[in-house]
C-alpha cells in the first residue's frame, strides 16, 4: 500500500502546484485589482493545499484518523445545517442529543464495524424517536417543519458522511488492509469531478444547467466534469480492488451522486436565502459547501463496493 | 478579589479569557463582522441585544486580547451576586462589574459604578435591555445608555448585535447547542444635540436592530 500512497501524494502535490503556478502567473499578468474571480481561485486553491494536508495527516492515522476526522467533519456540517434551519427554544435537547449522542454514537458503530444497526440506528431510530421527543415537549408550532430539519440534518451531516470512514469495515477479497485506499479513491474522484466541473465550466460553460437552483452549474461543465473525473477513475484503478473499466463506472456513478448532492445543496441554501452554508474554509464556504457531492456519493460508492465486491 | 493574591487574580482572569474565547470559537465558531466600525483601542462602550449568559463572552471573544482585558460587562448583581460562587464567577474570574437594579445609596447608584469603571480608562459591555430577553422583539431600552453618554460624550457607543445565542444557549438552560454565531459591529450612536432621551434611545434600539443580519427570522 505505501507505493500506491507515495504515488498518490507525488500526484496531489504535482497538480497542486501546477494549479498554484497557474493561478500565480494568471494573477501576475492580468489587470490590478484582480477580478473577485481570480481571488477566489487563489483562495479555494490554498484552501485545497490545506485540505489535503489534513487529509494525508489522518490518513497515516489510520482507522483512528479517519474516524475522527469524519466525526468532525460531521460535527463541522451539522452546525452549518441546523444553524440555517429552522429551530425552537424546545427543540433544545434534540438539537443537544444530536451533537452529543448521534454523532458519537454513529462513529462508535462505525468503529467496531456493527453494520446492522451502523446502517438504521439513523433512519429508523433517530427517526422515530426524535419527532416523539419534540411532541413530548409539546409545542406544535410548525412541527413538522421543524423534525424535517433535524431528520435532514442528521442524515446529511452525520449518516451519509459516516459511510466514508465505514468504507474501512469492507471486506474486500484480496484487498485486506487496503481499505484506506478505497477512502482515497472515492474523495480523489468526487472532490476532483467538482473541481473539473468548475474548470469546464469557467472554460466552456454557456448553458445553465438549472437556473433556478444554482446558476454556476452548465451542461458543459457537467459533461466534461463527469467524463474527465471517469477518465481519472479509470486512472486511479491501481488502487482499487476495480479493473480500469469498473473504476471509471464506479466514478462515474459517484460523480453522478455528487453533482445531484451540490443541486440538493444549493436548493435548499435557496430556499434559506443564503449563498453559503457557511464561512469554515476561505474560498469555499463552510463545510458542507465542500462536501455536499462527498455526501451523497459516499453511501452510493459504500453499497456498490459492499454489494459487488465483498463477501 | 480580597482573599487572592494579585498576580493569582491576573492570571485566574486571563486564563479564565483565553479559555472561555477558545471555547467561544470551538462552539459557536464565532466571527466579528465590522460593519459599521474597526477594531480600535479607544474607549467604548459596546451595547447589543440580550438572550444569553454566553453574550458577552461571545462579544469579548471577539476582541482582541488587550481590548478584552480592559472591557467588563455590566452584569445584575441580584443574579450573579445571589452566592459567593456567582460572584466568584462574575468578578473574579470574568472581571465583570455588578450593578444592582434596587440600589439604596448614591454609591450604589448604576451609573456612578459605571462611571467610575469609565474613569479607570476601561470599556463597558452593556445590555439596555436590562434582562436576558425569551421574546421575539427587542425590549425597549433603559435609560443607562442614554446618560453614560451624556456624562462621558467622548466614550464611543457600538451598537453590537449578537446572532443566534439565544438558540445555543437559551435562558434556563446550561448546555450550549454548537450553532455558529456571527457579532456585527455597527457604527458609533451619538446623542444628537438637543436630542431628548427618550428619542435616543428608541434610535439606538433601531441601529441595533438594523444590524440583524437576517431579520426575516423568526427563531
Amino acid at each position: 500500500m505505501r507505493h500506491e500512497i507515495s504515488i498518490l501524494i507525488i500526484g496531489l502535490f504535482v497538480v497542486l502546484s501546477t494549479a498554484s503556478v497557474t493561478a500565480g502567473i494568471l494573477s501576475m499578468r492580468a489587470p490590478k485589482p484582480l477580478s473577485a474571480t481570480l481571488i477566489n481561485l487563489t483562495q479555494r486553491i490554498n484552501a485545497w493545499w490545506v485540505m489535503v494536508a489534513l487529509m494525508t495527516v489522518a490518513f497515516f492515522f489510520g482507522r483512528y484518523g479517519m474516524t475522527i476526522l469524519f466525526a468532525l467533519i460531521s460535527f463541522a456540517a451539522l452546525r452549518e445545517f441546523v444553524t440555517l434551519t429552522h429551530s425552537r427554544r424546545s427543540d433544545h435537547w434534540v438539537l443537544l442529543g444530536m451533537f452529543g449522542i448521534v454523532i458519537p454514537f454513529q462513529y462508535w458503530l462505525v468503529w467496531t464495524a456493527w453494520y446492522g444497526l451502523f446502517v438504521i440506528f439513523i433512519p429508523v431510530y433517530c427517526f422515530l424517536l426524535m419527532p416523539a421527543i419534540t411532541a413530548l415537549h409539546g409545542d406544535t408550532e410548525r412541527f413538522l417543519e421543524r423534525v424535517s430539519a433535524q431528520q435532514w440534518a442528521i442524515m446529511i451531516s452525520v449518516y451519509c458522511v459516516s459511510h466514508v470512514p465505514a468504507l474501512l469495515t469492507l471486506n474486500v477479497p484480496g484487498f485486506e488492509d487496503r481499505n484506506l485506499l478505497l477512502i482515497a479513491f472515492l474523495i480523489i474522484v468526487v472532490q476532483g469531478s467538482d473541481v473539473l466541473q468548475y474548470i469546464f465550466g469557467k472554460l466552456f460553460g454557456k448553458h445553465r444547467f438549472s437556473p433556478n437552483v444554482s446558476p454556476s452549474k452548465t451542461w458543459e461543465g457537467l459533461i466534461g466534469g463527469l467524463v474527465a473525473s471517469s477518465l481519472l477513475g479509470a486512472l486511479l484503478a491501481f488502487i482499487t480492488p476495480f479493473s480500469p473499466l469498473q473504476a471509471s463506472a464506479v466514478a462515474f456513478v459517484a460523480c453522478t451522486m455528487g453533482f445531484l448532492g451540490g443541486l440538493v445543496a444549493s436548493a435548499i441554501k435557496r430556499d434559506q436565502g443564503v449563498k453559503d452554508w457557511g464561512h469554515l474554509i476561505e474560498g469555499h464556504g463552510g463545510m458542507l459547501d465542500r462536501t455536499d457531492s462527498l455526501v451523497f456519493a459516499a453511501p452510493i460508492f459504500f453499497h456498490i463496493v459492499r454489494y459487488f465486491w465483498t463477501v | 478579589m480580597s482573599k487572592l493574591s494579585l498576580r493569582t487574580y491576573t492570571l485566574l482572569q486571563t486564563v479564565t479569557s483565553v479559555g472561555l474565547s477558545a471555547m467561544a470559537w470551538a462552539v459557536t465558531g464565532v466571527r466579528p463582522i465590522w460593519s459599521g466600525t474597526e477594531p480600535s483601542d479607544r474607549q467604548r462602550i459596546y451595547f447589543a441585544n440580550h438572550t444569553s449568559h454566553g453574550d458577552f463572552i461571545l462579544l469579548s471573544a471577539c476582541l482582541s486580547e488587550t481590548e478584552r482585558a480592559k472591557t467588563h460587562a455590566i452584569a445584575a448583581a441580584e443574579y450573579w451576586g445571589k452566592s459567593r460562587l456567582r460572584r466568584f464567577i462574575a468578578q473574579d474570574m470574568l472581571s465583570s462589574v455588578l450593578i444592582s437594579r434596587t440600589w439604596t445609596s448614591e454609591a450604589e447608584h448604576p451609573i456612578s459604578i459605571m462611571l467610575s469603571v469609565l474613569d479607570q480608562g476601561h470599556s463597558l459591555i452593556i445590555f439596555p435591555e436590562g434582562t436576558r430577553n425569551t421574546s421575539d422583539e427587542l425590549l425597549p431600552f433603559r435609560s443607562g445608555l442614554y446618560n453614560l453618554s451624556m456624562a462621558r460624550p467622548d466614550v464611543e457607543l457600538i451598537p453590537c448585535w449578537i446572532e443566534n445565542m439565544s438558540r445555543v444557549l437559551p435562558k434556563g438552560q446550561f448546555l450550549p447547542v454548537p450553532l455558529l454565531c456571527r457579532v456585527v459591529f455597527g457604527a458609533p450612536v451619538v446623542v444628537g444635540p438637543g436630542e431628548e432621551r427618550r428619542a435616543f434611545l428608541q434610535r439606538a434600539r433601531a441601529e441595533l436592530l438594523a444590524l440583524n443580519p437576517r431579520p426575516d427570522r423568526d427563531d
